[in-house]
Parts: structure tokens; C-alpha cells; sequence
């Protein structure tokens, strides 16, 4: 069902285009503050915590632990999964879990990032470590 | 300076249709209008404060044009847009705006036609892009907080199935609810399972209607004919994942704006007699109960089993209209009829099988968007003078 779902392509914006360029080469990208060192998703130019504009584009590992989801029974495009995964960095971020047996997931499961493609940009999703 | 017994709600109106494809938005709008405006005993030509949110059609100029209000008196406008919770925080703003002057008589509607009509789009924040395609609704969404509240304090579906128990049995007196038929425990356990672990019967039901308050200066009040209810306290907060730090979906911005309204009241959760707790889900009212100290975070499951929240039984009478979960729930929105039914309590005028003895203290409490994403929270609590 995941395979087949339509995604929709990012509209991206100056702010935010480099997190989706770097995804087109399949890199997974987050921001990190140098001044109080806090990394954050998703990305912005002013760090949300202390509010300094020294933030840069850092190569997330992908990795991370399911921190909740919710198996949606039903919808136009079929079943999905919709969670939270807080990253192997630290911060937590919205995401779909895509490629395994949804009824089995559980808080705490190791998984990975995979994108999916789009007509623009591919999309970060999440799937078993 | 506080706003503590500076203004008073005058005038209440539920519109007691649930679904309405004969009727326009901007219609129920001015049926709950003339309601709140005759239940009040006033002239909407004395109204010279409006208040309304992202459901009326067009915002406040074009409402207050609709609507025919008197535009030589009409002197405050605000249109603050916080989902559900925009009606409770319209009642506070009312109130700020009585206090210092600036109107005398505010009147809020809600009013709209999910069941038969369009519904406004959700607007979209800086996030678009980064969790749009996700497919976040509001059943998922709460799914995820039930989910992990769950995981973190061992809540149970059987406990969350409690808060519609009783909003049932509450439900079975209100001849206008949607769902008249008390049912139990298990009957919510057997529903179908619509995103996990929320089952058919911890939603919400989905219903065309509105309703409207009018807001006044004590004195004001004081020359009309109903019973006085002031608000005492009022809170107003927001909560989102601010960046992905520190995640926590087990509580919502309940927690900052409860304690602002009852320190403003100068009251705790122990004083209050009647409570109108937003019920989107029942994960909501489990969530907001602690958030706003009727219980200790983590202890809300225990809290709602065994009916402690159905009036004549339990501590704590919760939504004696039905709410949400069993009577109504106009625009996807719940902040209105919260303040109702408490208004409704405090004035003594429930249906009797609910109505709370003695009743003096009563809190409205609501939020707006996605607990499990971001939103907002708003809490009144009002006395009857």
C-alpha cells in the first residue's frame, strides 16, 4: 500500500531548500546550533531555543527509536502509520512508518530513515532498523 | 490588575440543531446571536464588542455587517483563531476588554456545518512541508498521545472508555444530543478500532450548530433578569514540539493554563462543583483532568473509572450536556458549548437529572488543533454570584 501512495512534492522555500536538496542525493539533513550546540528539527535559520543565528545544516545518522504511533484503520489511500521518532541527535519529529507489518510497531523500536520520491523532492519516512 | 469579577456572562444560546443542510453558516450565526442577545434581555443594537473566530465566514467585518450590528456603538473587535479553545479565550479577551473600558456588552459567536457544508481549511505553518504528507488528523493525532500516555503510566482502554460512559448516561436527558443511548464499558471496547488505541466510540461526534454568549460589566448584569454567573479566572496557553526537544505528549497546554486561571480565581481544582472538559476524545478529558490538578499526572485513568465523572455519582461531574463524545460538537470545535452547560449548571437551569446541588464553582476548560501536534488551551472558571 506504501508503495503505491502518492506523496506530495515539497514547495521548499530559501529557508528550508537545502534540507531538500541534500535529501535528492539521499542525505538526511538536521540543524544544529553552534552557539548552545542544540540541534533541531525541522530546520530553521534562528535556533528555536536560543534564538542565535549561528545554526548549520548537519548529516543526521537517520537513526532513531519510535516514540509513539497510531495505525489510522482507515483512509482514502488505505491504512497508514502515523508517529513520532525521536532521533539518534535528539531531536523528535513527525513521520509515517512505511514498509513493514504497521499492527506491529511499538514505542521504543529502533528504525531508519528511507525516503520516498515525490515529483519534487523525495519525502523522509521511517521503516525497522 | 486582574479580571477577576469584572465581567459576567449574561447571555447564553446552544443552537439545538445538529444538522442543518437547509441552512446557511452565516445563518446559524445570527440564530445563535438573536438567541444569546434574547436570553440576555438586551438589543444587539446595545452590543459594542464582537468576538469570533476562523469559523465565521469572512471574519469580523464582514460578520459584523451580516449580522447588523450597530456600528455607531461598535467600538472592540477580535478575531483571535485558536481552534476550539478560541471561545474560551474570546471570554477572557471580553472580559480584559470590559475591564478597561474599551466595550460594555460583547457578544461571541460559533457557528458551522461540518455534517452539511464546507469546512475551512486548516492553515498551515512553517511545518507544511515537513509533516503535511504525514496524514495527521485529529483522530491520529490523539491516537498518539493515548498511545504513549498508555506506555508511560499504564492507562487503559477500559478506563478511557469510562469518560463516555458517563458522557452517555448525561447524554440520555439532553433531547437535542446526537447519541441519546447510555451505553457501557464494554459496548466502547467492542466499537471498531479507528486509529490505535482510540475505538469508534472515543470520538467525538461530528454536528452542524453554534452557540453565542454575551459578556457584560457587573452592572450591566446586575439590571438584567438571569441569574449572575462572573468569571473569576482565565488562562490561556500554547504547546507545540518547538523544534523536536524534549517531546512529551502526555500533557497538554492545560498544564500552564489551568494553574494561571485558578490562581487568578484564587481557587484549586478541590472548590470546583461542575466541570465542562473538552472531549475530542476521551484521551482529551483524561489529559486535561490532570493537566488542570483534579489528579496527579499519570493518575487520570484511575481518576474516570467507575463513573466519578457522571453527576449523582461520581466527585467529580463532568459535560452533563453530553459534550462532545455523546451530544454535540459544532464545527469540530468545543469551547462554546463548555462555557455553556457550565453557565447552564451555575445558573441552576441543567436538566434536573444532572443539575449539580449547590453548584458555585464551575470550570470551561478547552483546547484547539492537535494535542499530539500542536495547539492550544484556554480555561475559565466562573461563580455564581
Amino acid at each position: 500500500m506504501s508503495e503505491a501512495k502518492k506523496y506530495p512534492a515539497p514547495v521548499t522555500n530559501p529557508e528550508t531548500a537545502a534540507f531538500w536538496d541534500a535529501a535528492k542525493q539521499g542525505k538526511f539533513m538536521i540543524k544544529r546550533c553552534t552557539a548552545c550546540g542544540e540541534a533541531h528539527y525541522f530546520p530553521r535559520s534562528i535556533c528555536p531555543f536560543c534564538y542565535s543565528d549561528k545554526t548549520v545544516w548537519e548529516e543526521a545518522s537517520g537513526e532513531g527509536t519510535i516514540y509513539t504511533w497510531s495505525l489510522m484503520r482507515k483512509s482514502p489511500t488505505g491504512p497508514y502509520a502515523i508517529g513520532y521518532v525521536t532521533l539518534k541527535e535528539g531531536p523528535s519529529l513527525q513521520t509515517n512508518f512505511v514498509d513493514c507489518d504497521l499492527e506491529k510497531l511499538k514505542i521504543g523500536q529502533k528504525v531508519k530513515v528511507v525516503f520516498k520520491p515525490t515529483d519534487g523532492a523525495p519525502l523522509p519516512f521511517f521503516t525497522p532498523a | 490588575m486582574t479580571i477577576k469579577g469584572k465581567a459576567y456572562i449574561a447571555g447564553i444560546y446552544e443552537h439545538p440543531t445538529r444538522h442543518a443542510p437547509d441552512k446557511s453558516t452565516t445563518q446559524l450565526h445570527a440564530e445563535v446571536a438573536k438567541g444569546a442577545i434574547e436570553d440576555a434581555g438586551i438589543s444587539k443594537d446595545d452590543v459594542d464588542g464582537y468576538f469570533c473566530a476562523g469559523d465565521a465566514p469572512g471574519g469580523a467585518w464582514p460578520m459584523v455587517d451580516y449580522l447588523g450590528l450597530n456600528t455607531k456603538k461598535l467600538r472592540h473587535v477580535d478575531s483571535t483563531e485558536t481552534g476550539g479553545c478560541s471561545y474560551i479565550i474570546h471570554l477572557g479577551h471580553a472580559a480584559e476588554a470590559i475591564a478597561a473600558g474599551k466595550c460594555s456588552i460583547a457578544l461571541i459567536t460559533l457557528a458551522g456545518k461540518p455534517r452539511t457544508g464546507v469546512m475551512p481549511p486548516r492553515a498551515a505553518g512553517a511545518e507544511l512541508d515537513f509533516e503535511s504528507a504525514y496524514g495527521a488528523t485529529t483522530h491520529n493525532a490523539y491516537g498518539m498521545c493515548a498511545m504513549r500516555h498508555m506506555h508511560d503510566y499504564g492507562t487503559t482502554s477500559e478506563q478511557l472508555a469510562w469518560i463516555k460512559v458517563a458522557a452517555s448516561h448525561h447524554a440520555q436527558y439532553n433531547p437535542h444530543a446526537m447519541l441519546k443511548d447510555v451505553v457501557t464499558v464494554e459496548d466502547v471496547l467492542n466499537s471498531p478500532m479507528i486509529s490505535d488505541p482510540l475505538h469508534r466510540m472515543d470520538c467525538c461526534v461530528v454536528s452542524d450548530g453554534g452557540g453565542a454568549l454575551i459578556v457584560t460589566t457587573p452592572e450591566i448584569a446586575r439590571s438584567l433578569k438571569k441569574p449572575l454567573v462572573k468569571l473569576i479566572g482565565h488562562g490561556e496557553a500554547m504547546k507545540g514540539p518547538r523544534g523536536g526537544k524534549d517531546l512529551d505528549l502526555t500533557y497538554s497546554a492545560g498544564i500552564w493554563s489551568g494553574p494561571r486561571a485558578f490562581e487568578e480565581a484564587g481557587i484549586t481544582p478541590k472548590d470546583i462543583k461542575y466541570a465542562s472538559i473538552y472531549d475530542s476524545f476521551t484521551i482529551t478529558v483524561l489529559m486535561q483532568l490532570e493537566d488542570l490538578g483534579f489528579c496527579k499526572k499519570g493518575e487520570g485513568g484511575k481518576f474516570v473509572a467507575d463513573g466519578n465523572l457522571i453527576s449523582g455519582v461520581g466527585k467529580l461531574p463532568f459535560n452533563t450536556d453530553g459534550g462532545g463524545l455523546c451530544s454535540n460538537h459544532p464545527v469540530n470545535r468545543g469551547g462554546m458549548t463548555k462555557i455553556i452547560e457550565s453557565v447552564r449548571q451555575l445558573r441552576g437551569e441543567a436538566h434536573p437529572k444532572v443539575q449539580v446541588k449547590n453548584c458555585d464553582l464551575a470550570i470551561a476548560h478547552g483546547t484547539g488543533g492537535l494535542l499530539g501536534v500542536r495547539h492550544a488551551a484556554s480555561t475559565a472558571i466562573l461563580e455564581r454570584v
